[in-house]
C-alpha cells in the first residue's frame, strides 16, 4: 500500500516541478508572434501553392503581416476577395489586380503539326526536351507529356486526346502560375483574364523563320508582321519570327485576329462576328480560329470545340453588342 | 588480363562488321557542316554564299581556345549559312555546301607512302593539330590540342590510346586498326611527342585478337609504345575505366581530369587522324563510319567525307530495312535516337546503327525492387537508383552531394535494372540542371 502511495507522490512531485519549470519557461523565452498573422492565414486558401511567390500561405501571411502595405502582393487563388479580407484585418487598401489566367500558347494540334517521330522515354516534359526537339517537326511547341498537368493543384488544366495539347479550364484556373513554371518550353503564360474575359494572344511559341515554321506546323507563327502593322495601338512586337501582343496595350479590337494569314492569332470569349455577304469568313475559320465559332452556330458549340472557354452563362445576353 | 576495378556490363557484342573491310563511299550531292561538332564553343563561318571551296579549306574558324575549325570535305560551291536539324532534333547553324567535282587543295599530300620522320618541335605538332581541326574521333569530341596542352601544374606521363571500343556493333575503329596499323603508330609517336612523353599504352579488348597480334607485331619497331590486351568489359572504352585498367590510376571526381593522373588519352580514330594532319597536311574531314543492324542487308564500315547524310550511308550499306525502329547514332549504349536520317556525319560519328522495331522497343519501367543491381555496375561507384530518384523530384541539391557530375552516361545501370526503369533520362536531365547551377555560382564568385 506505502508502495502505491510513495509512487503516487514522487511521481505527482516530479509532475509539478517539471510543471513550473515549463511555465515559467514558456513565459521566459515566448517568441512573440503577431496575432494577425494567424488571422490572415486564416482567410487565405490554404492551398500552399506558391503562386503568390512566398513559401505557402503562411509565409504569404507573414509578409503582407511585415510589410505593412498590400501593394504588389496578391493571392492569386482567392483573388481580390481574399486580398479585401486580408485588407480589411491589417487596417490596409487592398491593391487592385487584374484576375489573370493561364494560356496555353501553342495550337500545334495532331492536325496541324504531324509527328515526325514517336518518343518512348519517360513521359515528363522536361526530360523530353533536355533529350530531343519532340516528336514533331517544332522544336518550341508543346511536348504532350503533360508536366503542366501534374502539377495544377486545381485540377484546372487537363490533356485534350484529340488535340494532343492541354486546355485550361478558365473556371477552375487560378493563375497561381506553377503550369507556366512547370512548362521547359516556357509555353503557358499568365495573363490577364481581360474584359469580360475577353482576350486575344498569339497562340504560338515558334522563333522559326517563317518557311521553317510554316512547314513543321500549319498553325505557326510564321513572324510576317502583318498584325503588326495593323495594330492601331502598337500592341504587338515582333522579336524573332514571333509575334507578341501586350495585354496592357491591346484594346481587343481584334484587328490581327482577322489579318494573321496562320490564324495563329486567337481571340477568346468573343461573341461571333457578324457574317458579311462578300467576305470569305467561313473559309478563313480554319482550326487556330475555332475559338470565334461562326455566326451560325451558337454559344454551346463553341464551348465543345475550345474547352479553354468556359463562356459564364452572364456573357450570352452580351453577345448582342458586337 | 587487365580491366577496370568497379562495375561493368557485358552487353551482347553484335560485331556483324568487323570482317568488312573499308569501303569509300561515294561524294554526296550536298554536304552539311554543322559549326558545333565539337565539345567548347562553335566554330564561326568564314565563307559565306556563292564562295568556292576545295576540299580540305577552312571554312570555319575555332570560336575560342576550346573549339576547333572546321574543314571542307568537299569542292565546290557554298550553297547557304543556315540551319540544319541535328540529331536530337533541334536546328543549329551550319554551312551547306554543293558538290561539285573532286579538287583538293594542293597543301594536302595525297600519296599513300608513310610517312615516318617528325622533326617538328611539340609547340609545332600541336599548333599543327590545332590547325587540322583535329578532335577527338571517339564520340565525345573533345579538341585534341587542348588535351596535349596540360594546365598549369599538370605533367603529362604517358599517352594512353583507346582501341577499345566497348560499344556493341561499332567496328570502325577495329577495322582502322587492321588496315593502317603503322600510320596509328606513327600517329601515336607524334602524340607522345606532343604531349612531351615517351610513353605510350595502347588498350585493345580481347574480342579482336587479330588486332592485338597484329598491332603488337608492328609496335616493335617503335620504341615506347605498348600493347595492352584488355578484358573484354563495357565501359571500358570510357576515358577514366581505361586509365584504370591500364595504368590502375584512378582519377578523382570531377573537376580532376585525366591529366591529374598523369594520363593523356586519345582514341585511335584520333591517332590515325592526327599522323595525317601532321605528316601529311590533311585537316580532318573523313572518318570511317560503322553502317550496321541486325535487319540491315550489308552492314560495312565506310571512309565517309563529313557532311554527308547518314542516309546515303544506310543506302550504301542496303537501305532501310522495312522493319526499322529506331536509327541511332552511335553505338547501341551511348548512341542517341536519330528523328530524321537527314542528319550529317560530324567528326563524332563513330556509326550508324538500325535497330529493328523489336529490339528497339523499350519494356514499360517497373517499381524499384531495391536489388542494387544497378549500384553494382556502376563503373563511377555511384548509387543510379538514388541518382534517378532524386533527379526526378528535382532535389539537385541532394544529387550533387550524391556525385551526379562523376555519371559518364554509360547506360549499365539502365541496361541491368529488372525492372527496366528509366534511370539515365533521369541522371542526364539531372546532370544537366546541376551542371548549370555549378556554372552559376562559379560565375557568381
Amino acid at each position: 500500500m506505502s508502495l502505491i502511495l510513495v509512487a503516487v507522490i514522487s511521481l505527482g512531485a516530479i509532475g509539478l516541478i517539471s510543471a513550473v519549470i515549463l511555465y515559467v519557461a514558456s513565459k521566459k523565452f515566448a517568441v512573440y508572434e503577431d496575432p494577425r498573422i494567424a488571422q490572415v492565414a486564416e482567410v487565405l486558401p490554404q492551398a500552399n501553392c506558391g503562386g503568390c511567390g512566398f513559401p505557402g500561405c503562411s509565409g504569404f501571411a507573414a509578409a503582407c503581416v511585415k510589410a505593412g502595405s498590400l501593394e504588389g502582393k496578391m493571392c492569386p487563388v482567392g483573388g481580390q476577395p481574399t486580398m479585401e479580407k486580408v485588407a480589411s484585418i491589417l487596417g490596409l487598401e487592398a491593391a487592385a489586380s487584374e484576375p489573370k489566367v493561364a494560356v496555353v500558347r501553342c495550337n500545334g494540334t495532331c492536325a496541324n503539326r504531324p509527328k515526325l517521330t514517336q518518343y518512348d522515354g519517360v513521359r515528363s516534359c522536361v526530360v523530353a526536351n533536355s533529350t530531343f526537339g519532340g516528336e514533331t517537326g517544332c522544336t518550341f511547341g508543346c511536348l504532350g507529356c503533360g508536366d503542366c498537368i501534374s502539377v495544377c493543384q486545381f485540377d484546372a488544366i487537363h490533356m485534350n486526346p484529340e488535340t494532343g495539347l492541354p486546355e485550361v479550364d478558365e473556371s477552375k484556373c487560378t493563375a497561381c502560375g506553377a503550369c507556366s513554371k512547370a512548362c521547359p518550353r516556357n509555353i503557358i503564360e499568365i495573363r490577364p483574364k481581360g474584359k469580360n474575359n475577353r482576350r486575344v494572344y498569339v497562340q504560338c511559341v515558334n522563333k522559326d523563320k517563317g518557311a521553317v515554321a510554316r512547314k513543321a506546323c500549319a498553325a505557326a507563327c510564321i513572324g510576317c508582321g502583318k498584325c503588326v502593322k495593323v495594330c492601331p495601338f502598337e500592341a504587338i512586337t515582333l522579336e524573332n519570327n514571333l509575334a507578341y501582343i501586350d495585354p496592357a496595350k491591346c484594346k481587343s479590337c481584334r484587328k490581327c485576329e482577322m489579318e494573321c494569314p496562320q490564324q495563329a492569332i486567337v481571340a477568346v470569349n468573343f461573341p461571333p462576328r457578324k457574317p458579311k455577304a462578300d467576305a470569305p469568313t467561313a473559309e478563313k475559320q480554319t482550326v487556330g480560329q475555332a475559338a470565334i465559332a461562326s455566326a451560325a452556330k451558337p454559344v454551346a458549340v463553341k464551348n465543345e470545340t475550345v474547352n479553354m472557354v468556359s463562356a459564364p452563362a452572364a456573357e450570352a445576353p452580351k453577345n448582342t453588342e458586337a | 588480363m587487365k580491366t577496370f576495378r568497379i562495375g561493368g556490363v557485358h552487353p551482347a557484342e553484335n560485331k556483324l562488321s568487323a570482317g568488312k573491310a573499308i569501303e569509300t563511299l561515294a561524294l554526296p550531292k550536298q554536304a552539311v557542316f554543322p559549326l558545333s561538332q565539337h565539345i567548347g564553343a562553335p566554330a564561326t563561318a568564314i565563307v559565306k554564299k556563292g564562295d568556292v571551296v576545295k576540299v580540305g579549306t577552312k571554312i570555319a574558324e575555332a570560336g575560342g581556345f576550346v573549339s576547333a575549325a572546321i574543314f571542307s570535305s568537299v569542292s565546290g560551291k557554298v550553297n547557304k549559312v543556315d540551319s540544319v536539324i541535328d540529331a536530337s532534333g533541334y536546328r543549329k547553324p551550319a554551312i551547306f555546301i554543293d558538290v561539285e567535282g573532286d579538287e583538293w587543295e594542293e597543301t594536302i599530300d595525297r600519296s599513300k607512302d608513310l610517312v615516318k620522320e617528325c622533326n617538328l618541335t611539340p609547340e609545332e605538332i600541336v599548333a599543327k593539330i590545332k590547325n587540322a581541326g583535329v578532335v577527338g574521333m571517339g564520340g565525345a569530341c573533345f579538341p585534341t590540342h587542348v588535351k596535349l596542352t596540360p594546365p598549369p601544374g599538370c605533367k603529362a606521363e604517358c599517352v594512353i590510346i583507346n582501341a577499345v571500343e566497348c560499344e556493341p556493333y561499332l567496328t570502325a575503329d577495329h577495322r582502322l586498326m587492321l588496315e593502317k596499323a603503322d600510320e596509328i603508330l606513327v600517329g601515336v609517336q607524334i602524340l607522345m611527342k606532343g604531349a612531351k612523353v615517351n610513353k605510350a599504352y595502347i588498350g585493345i579488348e580481347n574480342n579482336k585478337p587479330d588486332a592485338i597480334k597484329l598491332m603488337t607485331e608492328k609496335a616493335a619497331a617503335y620504341p615506347g609504345i605498348e600493347i595492352v590486351p584488355l578484358k573484354v568489359k563495357y565501359p571500358q572504352g570510357g576515358e577514366k575505366q581505361l586509365i584504370d585498367a591500364v595504368i590502375g590510376r584512378q582519377v578523382p571526381a570531377p573537376p580532376a581530369i585525366p591529366i591529374n593522373v598523369g594520363a593523356v588519352v586519345q582514341n585511335v580514330g584520333t591517332a590515325y587522324a592526327v599522323y595525317e594532319a601532321v605528316q601529311k597536311n590533311k585537316p580532318l574531314f573523313e572518318r570511317v563510319v560503322t553502317v550496321t543492324g541486325k535487319s540491315l542487308k550489308n552492314p560495312s564500315n565506310f571512309l565517309t567525307r563529313m557532311g554527308t547524310p547518314m542516309s546515303q550511308l544506310i543506302e550504301a550499306a542496303g537501305g532501310l530495312p522495312e522493319d526499322t525502329g529506331k536509327v541511332i547514332g552511335g553505338g547501341p549504349m551511348m548512341g542517341k535516337a536519330l528523328v530524321n536520317t537527314e542528319v550529317p556525319i560530324c567528326k563524332g560519328s563513330s556509326g550508324v546503327l538500325i535497330m529493328n522495331d523489336k529490339e528497339a522497343r523499350r519494356a514499360e519501367p517497373q517499381p524499384c525492387i531495391r536489388c542494387a543491381k544497378c549500384v553494382s555496375v556502376c563503373p563511377m561507384g555511384l548509387e543510379p537508383y538514388l541518382l534517378a530518384t532524386c533527379s526526378a523530384h528535382g532535389d539537385w541539391e541532394r544529387v550533387e552531394h550524391e556525385m551526379i557530375m562523376s555519371c559518364i552516361e554509360c547506360g549499365s545501370c539502365q541496361f541491368t535494372c529488372p525492372s527496366h526503369r528509366p534511370m539515365l533520362d533521369y541522371i542526364r536531365l539531372g546532370k544537366g540542371k546541376v551542371g548549370g547551377i555549378i556554372r552559376a555560382r562559379n560565375a557568381k564568385k
